[in-house]
């Protein structure tokens, strides 16, 4: 494997990796993506960095890799989205949605608790594909 | 209601936090929580004595019939005024009792969540949230009773206490859905008692009976589910006041008096309650009187008045849940001053043993007067509150239809027990012989509570008419279903419930007198207790670790060869085996499909990758073979226009693959495959050809059914108007079928959390 072209050419994988792997979140709902895909995506982002460069610099930009909090960040999101609704009187896991009307635009912008579900379903599978992939590297 | 008991709750959980404040005099606070509720419940006195319930109902799931609703009639106002005022008082308690102790927050938290749920269970008015409360009040008594786990002794009292009342929950919950299903599908209690008389009537009346009384026998430690409370005493005194003899034992007791409109009146219900209440009070009046330790004196008293409010109950006639109220009343402020008494003896004269006390009323005055109220009531002299319980229950006793001497001869015998218990319990530490020296008085928070509650039975005693007219009669009507007005009265008049009372109370301190020589008497049912149901708990326990530990050695060897082996020819026995029995449901294609070129070659190249992965012998080369087949299936997702999964194939793909690398460099080689003998793989290979035909001819006879597509129609209907997106899978992934997603995610935390554990512990690091 030539590490020099993987080092300088991870930079700029990992950026892209992880701006796209926004952007298939946000686009889930009415395009192929969704909360899974776009987890995978930053996994991958994280993979790249990992081959290319230490383990240690994942530590690093982890600042400590406790992937632990991001499961449960996501884990208390996904819950959060869906006992929402029951503070307004709706039954548990009812879709609230808000329409924003954008200048410039002719359809408005959807956002509704689906959306928060699917950035918690993001989280959690990110850190725990996170946690399964780097712990596998510590001590070697 | 709602808002009130989830800002209990909400308080319960956040009271660690509050007791540390200012150095923990911030625990004061935490009474006024108990206190508050008690002002809120007793303002509803009024309403609720002229016989209209407070009503609070919640929708939970609208589909299946589950409601959260929150009834307060009488008798939830009796129980609900009876915990939160004692909750009060013993938190006040707890604070001094537990000054030297850390964790106080903690306690503190338990025993309000413990309230907050003992109240939501007398308030509930659906079954679920009911049987939801029930476990929650075993839970917390499980983590009270436990609290001192650096003790074995207390972890192993709140496992017992824990397996049999949960256990037996459980049964009483196949109990509740079959009296739902006898009431025509209701789940809200008040509806079950408006069609009482069709359960009654109906053929699960029965079972349905039997299951609910066993888990109310278990709750209220009654014969045979009694032995965990006596063992339950390993917990701080405050909480065996409060839960082991005021509160979450009579939760047993107030399920049975709640279900008696809908269940009682039967000659099943006199039959099953009488006899294991009769047995009950007598076994646990005479187990009380071997015992030296005050607390466990007072536990097995406990569980013989326990047994007497299940015979009253049983009994059904106005007069015997009369009594039953009463006895309820009593009961607990007479045991709660005497367990906070017994908390007190011990925290200054650091002994609980009978034998070694004595004389401490000089040094103890306060505490010493509580005491002795306390056990007058308990022994039911008159003017105290617990007299006029007896008169009730023996002229109550002499009215029944059904063995009426009997079941009085048992009362007046119980009763005559208890009064010997009492004297143990009061008389013998206190007063008589001064056997310790240096004992101060204990500090008011720990003497006033007791003082208090005793006192409260005094007064009850003697001017019984408000609380009767307003809190014991609302009770007795919701019970019994019409308006009640019970005589209270503790003057003694001349009739034959008093000769009864007199014999009682002779025989009890003639009995006291004698007590040594009863207990050497008594150390013979020692050995019987050997054979008894706490036996069998033990048995069964210790026989069910050995079936753990047997089946474990012999599923769980640790080679995955053998695990895949085993799931794969179940899998085939079972669905082979049911082909063979009913015909193979499908039939051989008349002409092989038309595809275009690239899909042909496609499937020639994954055949050569799986080919490849299994005559290689370098384990890189087989890790890259799968990586084809894997990407080669994304591929034919893609085809067949399958995007998302196409996606997340490739991407779950490449991180298998990495993963894999990342494990096989910590692996030995596996080395040419000549060096395995012919055996073993001749077997994997039958396997393996046997399970793909199998799932071949599966697939084959489900693409030769019909497909209905009208829940895949429903889903792209509904997609955007409902969904807000166009992007159909996604749509059901997150909105639809939100809730299997939920499950998934824990699912896939679940397992990372698990491996880092194992990945941590091996590593035998502490980071």
């Amino acid at each position: 494997m030539s590490t020099l072209v993987l080092r300088t050419t991870a930079h700029l994988l990992i950026a892209l990796l992880l701006l796209f792997s926004l952007f298939m979140l946000l686009r889930g709902h009415d395009l192929p993506g969704g909360g899974f895909i776009g987890a995978l995506l930053a996994t991958g982002a994280f993979t790249v960095y990992m081959l290319a460069f230490d383990p240690a610099e994942v530590l690093r930009i982890t600042r400590g890799g406790h992937y632990h909090r991001l499961i449960g960040t996501g884990l208390a999101t996904a819950a959060a989205s869906a006992v929402l609704p029951m503070v307004v009187g709706r039954p548990l896991f009812t879709g609230l949605w808000i329409e924003l009307q954008l200048s410039g635009k002719a359809e408005p912008l959807h956002l509704g608790t689906p959306l928060l579900f699917d950035l918690g379903v993001y989280l959690t599978v990110l850190g725990a594909a996170l946690t399964l992939l780097m712990e596998l590297e510590e001590d070697t | 209601m709602i808002a009130a008991l989830l800002i209990s709750f909400a308080v319960a959980l956040a009271a660690p936090w509050i007791a540390r404040r200012r150095a923990g005099r911030g625990a004061w606070l935490l009474v006024l929580l108990p206190a508050a509720l008690a002002v809120y419940f007793a303002a509803l006195v009024p309403t609720v004595a002229q016989g209209t319930a407070a009503l609070a109902v919640r929708t939970w799931a609208p589909a299946m019939g589950v409601t959260l609703a929150l009834r307060c009639d009488g008798l939830s106002l009796f129980f609900a005024l009876l915990i939160t005022v004692m909750g009060a008082l013993v938190v006040a308690y707890s604070i001094r009792y537990l000054a030297d102790t850390g964790q106080r927050g903690r306690f503190f938290a338990y025993l309000l969540l413990f309230m907050s749920a003992m109240l939501g269970l007398v308030l509930a008015d659906d079954l679920f949230a009911l049987y939801v409360f029930w476990e929650l009040t075993s839970i917390t008594s499980f983590l009270l009773i436990g609290f001192d786990n650096a003790q074995e002794k207390a972890r192993s009292a709140a496992r017992q206490s824990l397996l049999v009342t949960s256990s037996c929950g459980l049964v009483m919950l196949a109990g509740f859905i079959l009296l739902s299903i006898a009431a025509g599908g209701t789940f809200r209690i008040s509806e079950i008692t408006e069609r009482a008389g069709e359960v009654r009537a109906h053929g699960l009346y029965a079972p349905a009976l039997v299951l609910i009384a066993i888990g109310a026998f278990a709750k209220s430690a009654q014969f045979p589910f009694h032995f965990w409370l006596p063992n339950a005493m390993s917990a701080p005194t405050p909480v065996s006041a409060y839960l082991h003899s005021a509160t979450m034992v009579k939760a047993g007791i107030y399920l049975l008096a709640r279900l008696t409109p809908a269940l009682g009146g039967t000659a099943p219900w006199f039959a099953l309650l009488a006899s294991v209440g009769t047995l009950t009070m007598l076994i646990g009046a005479v187990l009380a009187l071997r015992s030296t330790d005050l607390k466990r004196v007072l536990a097995y008293s406990t569980i013989a008045m326990l047994g007497m409010l299940t015979y009253l109950l049983g009994a059904g006639t106005e007069r015997s849940i009369a009594a039953a109220m009463v006895l309820l009343l009593a009961h607990a402020l007479y045991k709660g001053a005497l367990f906070l008494g017994a908390g007190a003896v011990d925290h200054e004269a650091g002994s609980r043993d009978v034998r070694q006390l004595g004389g401490l009323a000089r040094c103890m005055p306060m505490t010493a007067t509580a005491a002795t109220l306390a056990a007058a009531s308990m022994a039911g002299l008159p003017p105290l509150l617990g007299f006029a319980y007896k008169e009730m229950t023996y002229a109550a006793s002499l009215e029944l239809e059904m063995a009426p001497v009997l079941l009085t001869s048992a009362a007046v015998l119980s009763n005559a027990l208890t009064v010997i218990a009492a004297g143990i319990v009061a008389v013998r530490p206190f007063w008589g012989s001064r056997m310790r020296d240096t004992v101060h008085e204990a500090p008011v928070a720990m003497w006033l509570p007791p003082a208090l509650l005793a006192g409260a039975g005094l007064l009850l005693g003697l001017f019984p008419g408000p609380v009767t007219r307003l809190v014991i009669d609302p009770a007795i009507a919701a019970i019994v279903g019409q308006p009640a007005a019970a005589q209270v009265s503790t003057v003694p008049h001349w009739n034959i419930e008093l000769l009864l009372s007199v014999v009682t109370i002779a025989t009890g301190v003639l009995g006291y007198l004698c007590w040594d020589r009863l207990r050497t008497w008594l150390a013979m049912i020692d050995r019987a207790s050997d054979y008894g149901p706490e036996h069998a708990y033990h048995a069964a326990v210790k026989a069910l670790q050995r079936i753990a530990v047997m089946q474990t050695r012999a599923l769980q060897h640790g080679y995955l060869r053998y695990y895949l082996l085993t799931v794969f020819a179940t899998y085939l026995l079972l669905t082979a085996g049911a082909m063979l029995v009913h015909g193979v449901p499908a039939a051989l294609p008349d002409a092989l499909p038309s595809a275009a070129l690239y899909e042909w070659l496609l499937l020639v190249l994954l055949v050569a990758a799986a080919i490849a992965a299994i005559l290689t012998g370098s384990r890189l080369v087989a890790i890259m073979a799968l990586a084809v087949l894997g990407f080669g299936i994304a591929l034919l997702f893609l085809i067949y226009g399958a995007i998302d999964l196409a996606m997340t194939q490739f991407l779950v793909e490449t991180l298998i693959i990495v993963i894999l690398l990342q494990v096989m460099r910590r692996l030995p080689p596996i080395g040419p495959p000549t060096r395995h003998t012919g055996r073993p793989r001749v077997h994997a290979l039958a396997l393996s050809i046997a399970f793909g035909l199998l799932v071949t001819v599966l697939l084959i006879a489900v693409i030769q059914q019909p497909f209905d597509d009208s829940i895949s129609d429903y889903y792209a209907r509904a997609s955007v108007p409902e969904g807000h997106g166009r992007n159909v899978v996604n749509v059901i992934l997150v909105d639809f079928r939100g809730l299997d997603t939920m499950g998934e995610i824990s699912v896939i935390a679940t397992a990372a959390l698990g491996a880092w554990a194992l990945l941590r512990a091996r590593a035998g690091g502490t980071r």
